[in-house]
């Protein structure tokens, strides 16, 4: 009888015949998941091509207003979080749970860079008066165009926002596989959950890796 | 996932090319391309996304189904894309 | 006749007692009932304010409800029957059931997400419920902007947010269906000895894979407009509206293959076992599915030529819009010459399937004469296109729903329903809806306009024969109500495979225990293979 003697582990799950079976639904769970998020964020990307398309000299004054070193800086943050990210799937993979911890360690601290510094920023807007609402002003640009400017950095609050709150919620998951690592839970055999992590976490690196250049690099040659 | 387990060297040699590019199009944003500005920033971010993909999703290592999603996500985020660009960049021919 | 008590035989109703194991379950077929129940209340939530409008309907003047009233009726109607009827109803209820004992697993790759997805429905649900009770929407189920985010005063946002926890319910039973169907067939159960129902739920899982979030980021945005006044879709502070409608419907076009997918593959199943006959075109059946799920997310513009639209995406539209008739026509030539020389008996689902093959084809044909730019500037926005939806998603897809929850309740129940009674509803349904939709056509295309209350007096006779028709449906869908609800005491006692069908699903006992399989079937033949249960005697267990 199968199902009787069937002992459901995290390992192997009741539904699933092998480990293998297993470790390919979830992975296939994932990157499906990753594709809804690519549509989620598509949605957003979508009018930030008709309002550049519509706006393009109001979006290349507004993005000028904005700190691309900063930015740079903080796509080199995320980057190297990828790369302590995927160097801790690959302690999994060896089997080495001190490395994987540190790893993860290392991925958390960049992450809360990347946000501390994505808080620091929005401050500014905020100090400029550059965000969206009743107290929205551009400095320097004509009145007739200052709503036009107010969508630049609409899409931009949507966009990092919507960036940020996945950022915020692949902190969450890393402390728990953090703590899980910690006790010992992931072998060679069964890393499943960090690796699926590992697939959330450069996917939101990539969203990043689109939203700076077009955030924040739009016409900088012009002058100001 | 099979167990194609890479090297730290290419992980680092992947993350180093990474920044590289970021630099780079940081650099280039100040340069007059005109209408081609825009075209590098999209293909060096497409570079950037490929590797990260390739490399640290381990996609070069990945069933063919898990390509096909990924091709199949990136052809559908084209379509609404392009189709609604259809309606808003011919409106006023 | 089996008469021995099926109470003693441990399935997957008595395997667990008391709410805690129905609420926390993670079998997928009581997952299964679970929404059920869910989605027949919308159901008849939604059909209560399709009550009210047709009787506000009887009389050329606005003297049932006000205007303002009026407009929220249409609303929630179009709100409850869409998003918390249509969308989950054959995926979520037969899908969750029988797909994974038709391929031969012991339940979805992911269980507890499957959970997840019911309660993720109800609470949506329950959001919306909120909101039509607080003094309900008056947007339209499509929340055209800038009403929606400037000018109404009603619960645009209770709604919207219901809507979009709903969506993520589709979302990840999409998910599942996907990862199920690729990871988890018994050995032997290649794609191509799936049956077709399996097929259209995978068509349909990729539609609610690709198009859903669109719809999740576009409430988002209309929550942002309506809240923070953004100037996205406000043209006064730059933004276009049109542009909410393209996100919009995105989706929503897709949504309504999300819609009559599942239905065709109910279909597909139905045909089969009542002409005994292997489906015509098996391949082309199944393939249609994916080019649907396809061809639909490229036509959404259809819904935008009078929009301020450019003319030029609209003749793209009208364009790619006839290609996607194309598979749907395919799968009813096959149906049809799976019928012919087949061995037909009128069992009840195969009356609904009967109603579905014509009403589908009317409905879809009016299709093409809204696809065509040139007519759809005459007819939109009046009754045609109403009629034309209406045959698609009543006299399509409910007709599907039922026909498939007549075929499958042994199997689910263990009780048989009374045909005689089956019947009768059958055709009070194919009556009631012809009598209510039919007359729509001729309205529209006579310009009345949807979405008014008001309208000439030589319209009236058209509208009276619509309510009336309406009151018969009613009657025909509180029936069967009825008498499912007294087969569960009352209902003759199932045998294991009552209509001799093939599928893996008919071979374990009515009702399945709670593992599907005792053991894990290995399959060795194609699907359809009639020969393998002419004359099988039929066992319980």
């Amino acid at each position: 009888m199968a199902s009787e003697t069937h002992v459901e582990t995290l390992a192997l799950r009741e539904q699933f015949d092998t480990a293998e079976q297993q470790k390919d639904a979830s992975t296939l769970g994932m990157w499906v998941f990753l594709i809804t998020e690519v549509m989620f964020f598509g949605g957003l990307f979508l009018l930030y091509t008709v309002y550049r398309h519509l706006y393009p000299m109001v979006f290349a004054v507004a993005s000028s207003s904005l700190n691309a070193v900063i930015g740079a800086v903080n796509t080199a943050v995320l980057l190297c979080s990828s790369y302590t990210m995927v160097l801790a799937v690959r302690a999994a993979q060896l089997g080495q749970r001190k490395a994987i911890v540190i790893f993860l360690i290392l991925t958390l601290i960049l992450g809360f860079a990347f946000l501390g510094v994505k808080a620091y920023e929005w401050n500014v807007k905020f100090e400029e008066h550059h965000v969206p609402g009743a107290s929205f002003h551009f400095e320097g640009m004509a009145p007739e165009l200052q709503r036009n400017a107010q969508l630049f950095f609409s899409l931009y609050f949507a966009m990092t926002g919507l960036h940020a709150l996945h950022m915020v919620i692949g902190v969450g998951i890393l402390s728990v596989l953090i703590f899980q690592a910690y006790k010992g839970k992931f072998t060679a055999e069964y890393m499943t959950p960090v690796d699926v992590a590992g697939l959330y976490w450069h996917f939101v690196d990539i969203i990043w890796i689109f939203l700076f250049p077009l955030l924040y690099l739009i016409d900088r040659h012009l002058p100001k | 996932m099979s167990e194609h387990i890479d090297s730290i060297r290419t992980y680092t040699g992947v993350w180093l090319v990474l920044l590289a590019l970021t630099a780079g199009t940081t650099a280039v944003a100040y340069v007059d391309l005109g209408p081609f500005s825009v075209v590098i920033a999209l293909v060096i971010a497409f570079t950037k996304m490929l590797l990260v993909a390739l490399f640290f999703m381990h996609i070069r290592y990945s069933s063919k189904l898990t390509r096909l999603v990924v091709v199949g996500g990136l052809l559908w985020l084209g379509i609404l894309l392009s189709l609604t660009m259809a309606d808003v960049a011919t409106r006023h021919w | 006749m089996i008469t021995e008590a099926v109470q003693e035989r441990e399935n997957y109703l008595n395997a667990s007692y008391g709410i805690k194991s129905w609420l926390l379950t993670k079998d997928h077929k009581r997952i299964a009932l679970l929404y059920l129940a869910t989605v027949t209340l919308f159901f008849f939530i939604g059909g209560a304010f399709a009550t009210m409008i047709r009787i506000e309907l009887l009389t050329p003047q606005g003297n049932f409800v006000s205007s303002e009233t009026y407009n929220k009726l249409f609303t929630m109607h179009g709100v409850a029957m869409i998003f918390f009827f249509l969308i989950p109803s054959i995926p979520a209820t037969l899908g969750n059931f029988f797909l994974p004992m038709m391929i031969g697993a012991r339940d979805l790759a992911f269980p507890r997400i499957n959970l997840l997805s019911w309660y993720l429905l109800v609470i949506g649900g329950l959001f919306a419920l909120f909101a039509m009770l607080a003094g309900g929407v008056d947007t339209g189920w499509t929340f055209y902007t800038p009403f929606s985010t400037t000018y109404s005063n009603t619960w645009v946002i209770a709604t919207a947010v219901g809507i979009f926890i709903a969506g993520f319910s589709s979302i990840l039973t999409g998910l599942n269906f996907i990862v199920t169907v690729h990871t988890m067939r018994a050995p032997g159960m290649t794609w191509f000895r799936m049956p077709l129902f399996v097929w259209a739920h995978y068509a349909t899982s990729l539609i609610q894979v690709l198009g859903t979030p669109v719809l999740a980021v576009t409430i988002v945005l209309l929550f942002c407009e309506r809240f923070f006044h953004i100037g996205i879709f406000d043209p006064a502070l730059g933004g276009d509206p049109v542009l909410f409608q393209h996100l919009f419907w995105f989706y929503s076009h897709p949504a309504v293959y999300i819609m009559v997918l599942p239905a065709m593959g109910v279909i597909s199943e139905v045909v089969s076992v009542f002409a005994r006959k292997q489906p015509f075109g098996y391949g082309f059946i199944a393939f249609s599915s994916l080019a649907i799920a396809v061809l639909g997310f490229l036509v959404w513009g259809h819904h935008l030529f009078v929009s301020t639209q450019s003319v030029y995406a609209g003749l793209v539209f009208s364009f790619l819009s006839y290609f996607v008739a194309i598979p749907s026509a395919i799968k009813v030539f096959n149906w049809t010459a799976t019928l012919y020389k087949g061995s037909i008996s009128f069992a009840t689902p195969m009356l609904y399937a009967f109603g579905f093959i014509g009403l589908f084809t009317i409905g879809g044909l009016t299709g093409l004469f809204v696809a065509c730019l040139g007519f759809d500037v005459h007819v939109t926005d009046t009754y045609f296109v109403v009629a034309h939806f209406h045959y698609i998603m009543v006299g399509g897809a409910i007709m599907a729903y039922l026909g498939g929850l007549h075929y499958w309740w042994p199997k689910m129940t263990g009780r048989m329903y009374p045909e005689g009674w089956a019947k009768l509803s059958a055709l009070v349904i194919f009556l009631g809806f012809n009598l209510t939709f039919f007359p729509q056509f001729i309205l529209g295309y006579l310009g009345m306009p949807r979405r008014y209350h008001t309208y000439p007096d030589e319209f009236q006779i058209l509208h009276v024969l619509s309510t009336a028709g309406a009151s018969v449906l009613a009657v025909g869908y509180v029936i069967p109500m009825i008498y499912f609800i007294w087969s569960l005491r009352y209902g003759q006692m199932a045998p294991a495979n009552p209509w001799g069908a093939t599928g893996l699903e008919w071979k374990t006992a009515s009702p399945p225990p709670a593992h599907n399989f005792e053991e894990i079937p290995v399959v060795t033949h194609e699907a359809y293979d009639y020969s393998t249960v002419m004359g099988e005697v039929i066992q319980v267990g």
